[in-house]
Parts: C-alpha cells; sequence; structure tokens
C-alpha cells in the first residue's frame, strides 16, 4: 500500500522528483570529491560522469534511448536535462560576465581563447574521422565536445545530433576536464605557470572552468582568478562559434 | 522584483533561439545557429544597460543568478538522458579525443609563454609589493 503511494506521489511529480534526485547526486559527488580525492577532482565533473553512469545504467535495464529518463518514475530528469532548461540556465551563466575585467586580459588573454576553442575543436574532429564518423553534424558535436562539456551539448542540441553523439561529445569535454585537474600540477613548470599571465594564456587555451580552477588551485592558489578570469569566456564563445562558424567550415569540408 | 530577471532571461534565451533559427535558415542550414551564443550576448548587453541607468536591482539580479547557480544540476541531468549505452560502442573516441586535445593545449600554453619572453612570476611580485609596503610604512 505504501510502495504505490510513493511511487504515485513521485511520478505525479515528475520534476521535483528531478531535483531531488539530481540534488542527492551532487550532494554525493561533493563527498566523493572531498574525501575520496582530496579536491583535487572537482565535485560537478564527478556529478557529470556518475550522471553519465547512471544513463548508462538506465539504458541498460530499459533498452530504451533517453538513459535514465526512461524509468517512469525518473521522468521529471528529460525535462530538468531538456533543452528548455538547459539553454536557459546556460543563457543565465553569462550574467556574471565582467566586461571591464574582460579587457585587462588583453591581446594575449583574446589570443589564448581563440586558439583554444578552434585547436581542441581541430583535435576532436580529427578523432572523430578516424573512428569513423563522417557527417558534419557528428563531427562538429564530437569537436565541440573537446572544448567544453558544456558546449559540446549546446552545439550538438542545434544542429540536431543523435543522442549517442551528444552523449560521447559530453563524455570527452568531461574527460578532457579532469586531465586538466590532474594534469596542470605536473606540468606547470614545464609550461611556465608562476606568473598571473601564463595563468590567463593558460585559462583561455584549456577553458573547461572546473578544469582550470581546480587545477591551478592544486598548483598555486593565488593564480587561480586569472586563469578563471579568461576560462569563464570560454564557454561563451564556444555556444557561439561551434554551432555557426566551425559547423559551416566543417559541413564545407566533408559535405552536409 | 525577482520575476523581471526571470523574464528578462526568457526574453533573451528567446531572441537568441528565434535568431539562431532565423540564422540557420538564411545560410541553408537545418540547425539553430549559435542562438545560445547570441543570447548570451543579448543579456551581457542587457545588464550593462541596466547597470549604466540604475535600473538593476537586486531582485532582477536574484532573478537571473538563480538559474546560473542551478546550471551545473542542469547538466548533470542532462547527461543522465543521454543515450551511454550507443555511445559506448564508439569505444575509446573519448580518451584519444580528450587527451590528444589536452596535449596539443598544454604545448600551446608552453609556446605562448616562451615567446612573450620573461615576466615577474607570483613570488615576485608578492616579494616586490612586501618591499614597497615596508618602504611605505
Amino acid at each position: 500500500m505504501i510502495g504505490p503511494m510513493i511511487a504515485h506521489v513521485l511520478q505525479a511529480n515528475a520534476l521535483l522528483t528531478a531535483f531531488a534526485f539530481v540534488g542527492l547526486v551532487m550532494w554525493l559527488s561533493a563527498a566523493i570529491s572531498k574525501y575520496l580525492t582530496i579536491g583535487r577532482i572537482h565535485g560537478s565533473a564527478i556529478a557529470i560522469m556518475l550522471g553519465l553512469a547512471l544513463a548508462f545504467v538506465g539504458g541498460a535495464i530499459t533498452g530504451g534511448k533517453s538513459g535514465l529518463a526512461d524509468i517512469p518514475m525518473l521522468s521529471g530528469i528529460g525535462l530538468m536535462g531538456g533543452g528548455m532548461l538547459r539553454d536557459f540556465a546556460i543563457v543565465a551563466t553569462a550574467f556574471e560576465v565582467d566586461v571591464d575585467k574582460a579587457r585587462n586580459a588583453g591581446l594575449v588573454g583574446a589570443l589564448a581563447l581563440c586558439l583554444g576553442t578552434v585547436l581542441p575543436f581541430m583535435v576532436g574532429v580529427a578523432a572523430a574521422i578516424s573512428f569513423g564518423y563522417r557527417d558534419a553534424v557528428s563531427l562538429t558535436t564530437i569537436g565541440a565536445g573537446a572544448i567544453t562539456y558544456i558546449v559540446g551539448p549546446v552545439t550538438g542540441a542545434a544542429l540536431g545530433a543523435s543522442s549517442a553523439v551528444i552523449a560521447l561529445s559530453i563524455a570527452t569535454g568531461v574527460f578532457k576536464a579532469v586531465l586538466v585537474m590532474i594534469g596542470t600540477p605536473l606540468l606547470a613548470r614545464f609550461v611556465g605557470l608562476d606568473n598571473p599571465r601564463s595563468a590567463m594564456v593558460f585559462g583561455g587555451l584549456m577553458g573547461t572552468v572546473s578544469g582550470v580552477s581546480g587545477g591551478l588551485a592544486a598548483t598555486d592558489r593565488r593564480l587561480v582568478p586569472y586563469g578563471a578570469l579568461t576560462a569563464t569566456f570560454h564557454t561563451g564563445l564556444g555556444c557561439l562559434v561551434a554551432p555557426s562558424i566551425l559547423y559551416l567550415i566543417v559541413r564545407a569540408l566533408v559535405g552536409a | 522584483m525577482t520575476i523581471s530577471g526571470v523574464a528578462l532571461l526568457a526574453i533573451c534565451t528567446l531572441l537568441g533561439a528565434f535568431l539562431g533559427d532565423w540564422l540557420g535558415a538564411m545560410l541553408g542550414v537545418k540547425a539553430n545557429v549559435g542562438g545560445v551564443g547570441i543570447a548570451m550576448v543579448m543579456l551581457i548587453a542587457a545588464r550593462l544597460w541596466l547597470a549604466r541607468t540604475k535600473r538593476l536591482s537586486s531582485g532582477l539580479k536574484f532573478g537571473v543568478q538563480f538559474w546560473g547557480a542551478l546550471y551545473i544540476p542542469i547538466v548533470v541531468a542532462m547527461a543522465a538522458n543521454q543515450n551511454v549505452v550507443s555511445a559506448m560502442e564508439s569505444g575509446p573516441l573519448v580518451l584519444v579525443a580528450a587527451t590528444a586535445a589536452v596535449v596539443v593545449c598544454f604545448i600551446a600554453v608552453a609556446v605562448f609563454n616562451r615567446l612573450g619572453g620573461p615576466v615577474e612570476t607570483m613570488d615576485e611580485i608578492e616579494a616586490r609589493e612586501a618591499l614597497e609596503r615596508e618602504l611605505i610604512t
């Protein structure tokens, strides 16, 4: 009697169930980040990896195509993570962008940002080609995932890529963020990360805010604001150019 | 009012989506061309204009920032929706693409810093600032 009643409440309030469920995942990820990785890997990266893992479990159980959202009780995840709320929340992050501070980053920061968008995109596209992808939409989406894990799905959704390709682009971006977090303290000396200017260049080139702030925090706490300054522009720039200029270039090269 | 922030955000997102679709139609591609990016640019412009005309109330800010703060949880929900089972069939593409991208970017950072010539390191800046403080006092 109690079981079906709980199930009914959860299903009838699907979006609220999703908020509670994702909140639990975020809390668990923060705990894993703090106790198992000593804060080395950012909680948000762990949460997204958990999300992908749960999508795998959901898909394996139901045989459906929408991950966890195919489980009736968790159908609200589909609405919460759907295109409407996703674009809404991502646009909202632009509100924090401080235009005056952007001027401080100057020409070097801008150049690093442009390279940081184009280089990983080219690498991502090349990797996708070598794995047999040939259509412009999939290539662009996977290339965009190599920019950041936000730019990938935003681009994929805008271009109408398949869910499997979008999943690949998210996973690529998350894995990149984790590599940056772990690799930065190890490679800091080699790349010359000991001054504010190099931190700004680093932030612009690496992009992923969670990766950059996590990596710089482990290298030298004082460098974090400089790296984050340029990195915060990365997602916006990527969302602007990946589904437009970069897609058109890829389409012109490989055909639709 | 909080709702004015939420409404501003919604208007920017809707306009961005419309302009992205329109741009796509103009260019002859069946896609939304840069809609999210266009919406972000409009939101930044709106914020600058509101701040200049002294209309940026704390309620309005809260209405936008609340949604900005929810973006990672929403991205987690989005990740949980994807067809990961069929993505796994692509095997190590994720590892190859991400690793290569990170390596290339690290090399670019190193090249950038070598080309830029020597600059004051963080330790030198702090030492200089400490010295300046001492001279003043």
